[in-house]
């Protein structure tokens, strides 16, 4: 392909997140042969431990830093990108929050093809990538095919590309802060004022080991009552997915995924919930999922150790019951 | 003859003649009791129109049995007698109220037929009429002081008590009639003194009893107390009549004309705008009721006739599960809100839209149309047409909550709330034995007995086990049936009393079409919402039945056989569904059908069955709707079944099967109570041979 | 304040079953019903609410053929005051950037202080919103969950981000902003809401009317163009337990106890 392969890095309080290791696998199964260089912006010390914490496992480490890099917005990274790319290079970013307001824009600013929300790539055949896609909410999937010989923005969806281990590597870190920001910084326009965090609810379900967690599959509010009988038979907290927020049948502290809280526990009941990548993107540290669900199609079946396919309704009363029966006995 | 006491015609006071007192005060009083009515018909007159003058015969008939002969008031027995005695009381001392009127002009004032021996007639009647009354009053000051009942009770929300309005026309009442009795009573003791032939005095009467305690009293204070209470009558009596226009004694003057004026035909939905055919409702401005004026006169003298008595209120099953919903409040609140929009003296209150303002969005779609409050209420106030009314206004803003809008998103675009395939709507017959054939009428097949089987029976996968133990029983019974498959549509029944009229229309439309199309000369359907849709909101289309009715007539002409119960234990009680008992009075024929069954042990949930029926929850959208509420009301149903002892609860409502059979689950009464469908019990004990 | 509202008109999950056809080229046409994508209509409500405070005007417009009207008409019976529909023969199989320009070309023929557009659509890309701004050289935000009109030359924005938080922004107008659900509750548009506008004139806007040399959007000028459609493979996933529901649940819990999910 002979083209430089770019990954934007997200972090967050000096550390790089998750997606650094999944862009590397990403642009590895893009072009096995191509170096990859990691982007970083940011400001001082936090900047640096990260980039010291990536270049262990990137070719190369690009950095721009600046004191109002501290919380990096979109709009002011862009034209820097802009600033330092080379023509034709290849851009890999998260498609989360950020990839979402920086990416679209940033293949225009570079003329670059832009393929959004990638779950995988099927080979370069003369300039023309193969990539999968999901449409319909990830009812279908299908092929597409992006002349990226010109350069391209790509936001690949988190979670979808597994890297098994840290390449072993020994980057070097360039700063790029004079290039990037040799006629100041985009700001006026868009000012960054705040970050509103979420009200912090009952229980913080960021550190349950064991979650049981509730979808649209539930019906009903006064179903409810049932998940959190399950949760207290398994001495575990509930969780659940964003229609149940929507509905606010539950607080938004408890909501599971992209939009909601990331959690660790150690097991995942998904109960009733189809498990769009929103919701599964929010599972971390590789828990012992259980779904069950009527519907046998549903992509939490992907993601889960194991399933049932039936309706929780029928069955959560009664593994309640066994489960209670089991500790009295 | 000398008379014993001076009449208040002739005496003076100061010099003054009393007679120019009997002539000002009934004056003063008259004019401002006109001044009031006329303020109270003036939003009555921009009101919109209602039509109520059809059935004449029938309306009279109907006012005497429920106003005159307050039929509908021993449902509630202690407050409903003591209401028949002050009523039969005030409709006796109406005349006496008159001749004492007159009496202050002329002493020798008699209402014409009232000389004579009819005279002493009625002064005897309205003696034990004076007597009885007092004692109710005392009755019911006695209940709104110290019993309280519960239904009187104000929630804060709602403001403040309003006992002390009750308490108040209790005493003006007490007022009157012992002012008369003080009146009469003084004279008769003056006479005993005097040795003047007296009126016959009633024992134990009050009035018999002042003339007794009285003849101790000297004469001339007699005089004096003679005037007094007569003054004191006059000034009461013209007081009330102008404070009844007032507030909830308004019903004294408007419940004869409320009930003269009354929906005749239940289950009906009042059009969108009378005298507004189909056609040309695209020329409307605007749609339902968003302001005051938008209400009809009819609906306007509704909300002047409530009583406050807050029967509605104690059987509406949203308001006892905690919903933001109490008919009387409905009734009370609007009232309110038009006395300060046409106030007496001051400044008329802004004109403001009623939602936000008097009413509230929830309270509105917290009505499930189950009817019992309009069941309950003496005077026959509506609530369901205003309600819906309201709805459509709300429809035409937009303000329709997000759980109902997918559902009518669905319907306008698929025929059903799911989003179900059309195509798919009659897959449901697929899972019957392979060579049961139901067919598709108007496609593969002709047949004189279409089944409309509705959205939720089609989709929904319970549900489909009563349309398929309907098309057995139908098989059984040799009817020849089918049904119309993807041409078939929501009926719409909860479409149009959610207010969303056009979507009806156009529901309607599409299946009368369907319907003419397949052939069919007669209609069946196992749902009541259906049932009372095709019936009630359809036109030009064949006769329509509930499954129970042809499930009598199956078992009466022998077409069917049913065997002996199986389980002895088994107790059943039936649940009448609104829209067959309380919409369209068929409580009869699903018990019959029930009772068919050899060995059956029926009970009923006394106090709750019939017109008393709790509503499930109600059918079709409201399955979506999210309301506020503290329980269910399917639970609170189950309950009810449960207390009466029974351990099967029937139905002859898919709507009612959903909600029951969740209650159960959600109850944690699985095991101890079980729910079914009246098609399913025939079919289960159908012998077939 | 003059805001235009890009919509489009997409079969609707919710309401239908999303299938591959039989050669795998789309998706099953037969039986779609489509409606107004769920984020535009959000947009749609928000751009209205915001009229109705400080004035002005909402239009919206959709890229499509004639059908694309249905949903700009019944965005107009939700409240909006003019429809425009963007379409050409020419226009057909443009990929996101297409839309862009295309959407970029329309919006110099006026004069809008605030553009909207859902966050994404039915194909998931969450592109337009962002090339467009870029196009036009305006600030952008995705995922808007909170707008505040500050004066007329700035407003308060917030975006929804990860965790659950708000990242709140000062913007100078003009801007397009990407509307994430839950801003707002949309209104109901009712039956008789659509009737009342079926007779208003939406103008339909052509390349040549835009100034859009054909070549540039459509098939032709795609970048990306879909091959085929499929259904993922239901790979390794889950171990499927299987058998009565008591079997089951005598499976689930030993494998509870196994992995500690009962203690």
């Amino acid at each position: 392909m002979g083209q430089q392969v770019f990954a934007y890095i997200i972090h967050k309080d000096g550390v790089a997140d998750d997606t650094a290791l999944e862009l590397i696998a990403a642009a590895g199964k893009l072009d096995t042969d191509a170096s990859v260089t990691a982007v970083i912006a940011g400001a001082g010390s936090e900047l640096d431990s990260v980039c010291n914490e990536v270049a262990s496992f990137f070719d190369e480490v690009w950095k721009i830093d600046n004191p109002a890099l501290a919380y990096v917005t979109a709009e002011v990274l862009r034209p820097l990108l802009v600033r330092i790319l080379p023509k034709h290079g290849i851009v890999l970013v998260p498609h989360d929050h950020f990839g979402m307001d920086l990416a679209p824009g940033l293949s225009i600013k570079i003329n670059a093809a832009y393929l959004p929300d990638v779950v995988d790539f099927e080979g370069i055949d003369n300039g023309k990538l193969k990539a999968v896609r999901e449409e319909y909410t990830g009812q279908v999937s299908t092929h597409v095919l992006s002349d990226i010989s010109q350069g391209a923005v790509i936001t690949v969806r988190p979670g979808s590309f597994k890297a098994d281990e840290r390449k072993s590597g020994d980057g070097l870190v360039i700063d790029k802060t004079a290039q990037a920001i040799e006629s100041g910084l985009l700001v006026g326009a868009h000012r960054f004022l705040e970050i509103i965090e979420a009200q912090v609810g009952e229980v913080d379900i960021t550190k349950s080991d064991i979650l049981v967690s509730v979808g649209r599959g539930i019906e009903d509010q006064d179903n409810m009552e049932m998940i959190f009988e399950l949760a207290e038979a398994m001495a575990g907290d509930v969780s659940c997915s964003r229609p149940i927020v929507d509905a606010k049948w539950l607080e938004k502290s408890r909501q599971v995924g992209t939009s909601g809280q990331t959690v660790k526990p150690k097991v995942y009941m998904a109960l009733g919930i189809s498990g769009a990548f929103q919701h599964v993107g929010g599972l971390k540290g590789s828990p012992f999922v259980i779904a069950i669900n009527k519907n046998p199609r549903a992509p939490i079946f992907q993601v889960a150790d194991v399933g049932i396919v039936g309706d929780i309704l029928d069955f959560i009363p009664e593994l309640t019951e066994r489960i209670n029966e089991l500790k009295s006995a | 003859m000398e008379a014993a006491l001076i009449s208040p015609a002739k005496a003076t006071v100061f010099g003054i003649p009393t007679v120019i007192f009997s002539l000002i005060i009934p004056i003063v009083g008259v004019g401002i009791f006109t001044y009031i009515i006329a303020l109270r018909l003036k939003p009555m007159v921009k009101a919109c129109p209602d039509p109520r003058l059809n059935r004449p015969a029938h309306r009279f008939f109907k006012m005497i049995k429920y106003a005159v002969g307050q039929y509908r008031h021993p449902r509630y027995m202690d407050a409903g007698i003591i209401h028949i005695i002050i009523f039969a009381g005030f409709v006796i001392l109406s005349l006496r109220s008159i001749t004492i009127v007159m009496s202050g002009l002329s002493s020798s004032f008699v209402l014409p037929r009232m000389g004579g021996i009819s005279g002493q007639i009625y002064l005897v009647l309205k003696d034990v009429a004076e007597t009885f009354v007092l004692l109710a009053c005392l009755a019911a000051l006695y209940r709104r002081i110290v019993i309280k009942p519960e239904r009187y009770a104000v929630p804060a929300k709602y403001g403040k008590e309003h006992t002390r309005e009750a308490v108040l026309v209790l005493l003006l009442i007490i007022g009157l009639v012992t002012c008369d009795m003080l009146f009469e009573g003084s004279r008769a003791a003056a006479e005993i003194q005097k040795g003047f032939k007296t009126e016959i005095l009633v024992p134990i009467t009050g009035t018999w009893l002042a003339a007794h305690v009285l003849t101790v009293v000297p004469v001339h204070t007699l005089q004096n107390l003679h005037l007094g209470a007569y003054f004191t009558h006059e000034i009461i009596f013209f007081f009330f009549l102008c404070f009844l226009p007032l507030g909830k004694h308004f019903h004294v003057l408007t419940s004869l004309p409320n009930v003269f004026f009354m929906k005749l035909d239940k289950g009906t939905v009042k059009p969108v705008k009378w005298g507004v055919e189909d056609e040309d409702l695209d020329e409307l401005e605007s749609f339902g009721v968003k302001k005051f004026e938008d209400f009809t006169w009819k609906h306007m003298l509704d909300f002047y006739s409530c009583a406050d008595c807050g029967r509605c209120s104690d059987n509406c099953p949203a308001n006892a599960v905690g919903r933001p919903l109490s008919p009387r409040f409905i009734s009370i609140k609007c009232r309110d809100y038009s006395f300060n929009k046409y106030p007496l003296i001051g400044k008329p209150a802004n004109n403001r839209s009623l939602i936000g303002h008097v009413l509230e969005e929830d309270e509105i779609w917290s009505c499930t149309t189950c009817g019992a409050c309009e069941q309950e209420c003496p005077l026959f106030i509506e609530y369901i047409d205003k309600i819906i009314d309201i709805r459509r206004g709300m429809v035409d803003e937009g303000m329709v909550p997000q759980s109902l809008q997918k559902p009518l998103r669905a319907i306008e675009k698929r025929g059903n709330p799911y989003g179900k395939m059309e195509k798919k709507r009659g897959d449901w017959t697929k899972d019957l034995p392979e060579d049961f054939n139901v067919k598709i009428l108007g496609k593969n097949g002709t047949a004189d007995t279409l089944y409309f089987v509705d959205s939720v029976t089609s989709y929904d996968d319970r549900i489909q086990e009563i349309g398929r133990a309907a098309a057995r029983f139908l098989d059984a019974a040799g009817i020849d049936f089918g049904i119309l498959g993807p041409a078939e549509r929501d009926s719409g029944h909860e479409v149009k009393r959610f207010g969303e009229e056009m979507l009806f229309q156009d529901l309607r439309d599409r299946n009368t079409d369907a319907i003419l199309n397949s052939g069919a000369k007669n209609i069946i359907t196992t749902d009541p919402h259906t049932f009372n849709a095709l019936k009630n909101d359809y036109k030009g289309i064949p006769p329509v039945e509930h499954i129970s009715r042809t499930i009598i007539n199956a078992v009466t002409w022998g077409n069917i056989r049913l065997k002996h119960i199986e389980n002895p234990g088994k107790i059943y009680t039936y649940h009448d569904p609104c829209y067959l008992g309380r919409h369209n009075n068929l409580y009869d024929d699903p018990r019959k059908a029930i009772d068919a069954i050899p060995g059956i042990k029926r009970i009923e949930m006394e106090g709750n069955c019939r017109d008393r029926s709790f509503c499930c929850g109600g059918g079709g959208l409201m399955l979506f709707y999210e309301p506020i509420e503290e329980k269910r009301m399917s639970q609170v149903r189950v309950e009810m079944a449960k207390q009466a002892g029974a351990n099967v609860m029937v139905t002859a409502c898919p709507f009612c099967m959903v909600n029951i059979e969740d209650a159960i689950k959600t109850s944690g009464l699985e095991g101890e109570m079980e729910a079914i469908d009246l098609v399913e019990l025939i079919e289960r004990h159908m012998i077939i041979d | 304040m003059e805001i235009l509202v890009c919509v489009k008109r997409v079969p609707d999950p919710s309401e239908n079953e999303i299938e591959v056809n039989k050669d795998g080229t789309d998706i099953e046409g037969d039986d779609l019903v489509y409606s107004v994508n769920e984020w535009d209509n959000y947009a749609v409500e928000e751009a209205i609410r915001i009229r109705d405070k400080v004035g002005g005007s909402v239009t919206v417009v959709s890229v499509g053929d004639e059908e694309a009207e249905e949903v700009v008409r019944r965005e107009m019976a939700m409240g909006a005051d003019k429809g425009i529909l963007l379409s050409d023969d020419a226009f057909e199989g443009s990929d996101g950037k297409g839309i862009a320009s295309i959407l970029t070309a329309q919006v110099k023929k006026e004069n809008y202080d605030l553009i909207l557009t859902g966050a994404l659509a039915d194909d998931g890309a969450a592109q337009v919103g962002g090339m467009l701004a870029a196009m036009l050289d305006w600030p952008f935000a995705s995922l808007v969950n909170f707008i505040e009109i500050l004066d007329d030359k700035k407003i308060k924005v917030g975006r929804e981000i990860a965790g659950g938080n708000q990242e709140m922004y000062e913007m100078d107008l003009p801007c397009v902003l990407s509307i994430q659900t839950g801003i707002n509750e949309p209104r109901y548009v009712s039956i008789r809401g659509i009737r009342k506008v079926a007779s208003l004139e939406i103008p339909v806007h052509t390349a040549g009317d835009l100034g859009i040399s054909p070549e540039s959007v459509g098939e032709a000028g795609a970048n990306t163009k879909c091959l085929d459609y499929f259904v993922p493979e239901l790979g390794d996933g889950a171990r499927i337990l299987e058998g009565s529901t008591d079997e089951i649940i005598d499976n689930l819990i030993e494998l509870l106890k196994a992995k500690g999910g009962i203690k």
